[in-house]
């Protein structure tokens, strides 16, 4: 009997986590869509400053590397989880929370840089092309942010369940797919971008 | 005792702080190698490499990120026959690379045939006509 329920609990995560992959697999043609978009757009600056000049090439390798760091900082949360610690997996995600605020932080503060410089996206369509697909993944990483915050009251209330588990596997695939769509953008916009 | 079951043994496959550390470190390297030759290249005087060798270069940089973190952190492939996870995976590839090299191969064309006549004229001199 135990075991019977234990298989179908297994295939039952299985189920799950591959309809979840099917999302994020989905989510993966959004942003093609928008790369395409961004790669077409990117001449047409309308007499308006290209990427070269917009971009500080610093500042994005910090954010770079707060994303990439809080994409480790998740993983070591699922590690906790699964050493059935549940004090270091919360530690862990409120880690990868602060991490992923702090990404959110710079680029608001550069989006709202270009915009008070003049550089909003009315300015021209290469940067209504930008601020759509950076603002997009902005997007993603707010509900991830709140995702891992319902997350963190939930497991402080139940604890490590069979559900919080799953969760967690679940939210640590959404935040990892996060940073492997910011490689691209990494690379695509800000580095191709600034040697344009 | 081996009868104790583990509950998601099986979608669990990869899961190690090795993995884990081995694809921190990985892409971290990759992200600044990418950033330094960047700003080699734009604080040279005279760059060592063209800039197409410099595109190239990131772009297989960003693709081996892609990977190590695809199978390091999203344990890509590691999971038990039948294999879906990674069947979907690159069915999705196939769609992006259509919607992608489709999407600036029509606009490539759409420039040529919407030229002025005056870009028209000084397109037909460089290349000697079409």
């Amino acid at each position: 009997m135990v075991l019977s329920h234990a298989r179908e609990r297994i295939e039952s995560d299985i189920k799950v986590t591959l309809g979840f992959w099917l999302y994020l697999m989905t989510d993966c043609i959004l942003f093609a869509t928008l790369f395409a978009v961004y790669v077409v757009m990117q001449p047409a600056t309308a007499g308006g400053p290209s990427g070269a000049e917009l971009f500080d090439l610093p500042f994005v390798l910090g954010e770079t590397l707060l994303l990439l760091f809080s994409s480790f900082t998740c993983g070591l949360a699922l590690l906790a989880a699964r050493a059935r610690s549940k004090n270091q997996t919360i530690a862990w995600l409120l880690v990868t929370v602060g991490l992923g605020c702090a990404f959110l932080s710079m680029e608001l503060y550069e989006f709202i840089h270009l915009i008070n410089e003049g550089f909003g996206w009315q300015r021209s369509g290469f940067l209504s092309a930008f601020f759509v697909l950076v603002g997009t993944h902005g997007l993603h990483i707010l509900v991830g942010i709140l995702w891992a915050v319902t997350m963190i009251v939930r497991l402080s209330r139940e604890g490590l369940t069979h559900s919080t588990n799953r969760k967690l596997t679940l939210f640590s695939m959404f935040w990892h797919f996060l940073d492997v769509i910011w490689i691209f953008i990494f690379t695509i916009v800000y580095m191709i971008g600034a040697i344009s | 005792m081996t009868s104790q079951p583990k509950p998601t043994q099986s979608a669990d496959h990869g899961t190690t702080l090795r993995n884990y550390t081995i694809g921190f470190v990985a892409s971290l390297v990759l992200t600044l190698l990418a950033y330094l030759l960047v700003t080699q290249y734009l604080s040279a005087d005279t760059p060592q490499l063209s800039r197409s060798v410099l595109v190239i270069a990131l772009a297989v940089l960003a693709m081996t990120q892609f990977v190590v973190q695809l199978v390091l952190f999203l344990h890509l492939g590691t999971e038990t026959r039948p294999r879906w996870r990674l069947f979907v995976f690159w069915f999705m590839i196939f769609i992006v690379l259509i919607l992608v090299v489709g999407s600036l191969w029509i606009m490539q064309n759409l420039d040529y045939n919407m030229m002025s006549p005056q870009e028209t004229t000084i397109y037909m001199k460089n290349h000697q006509g079409f």
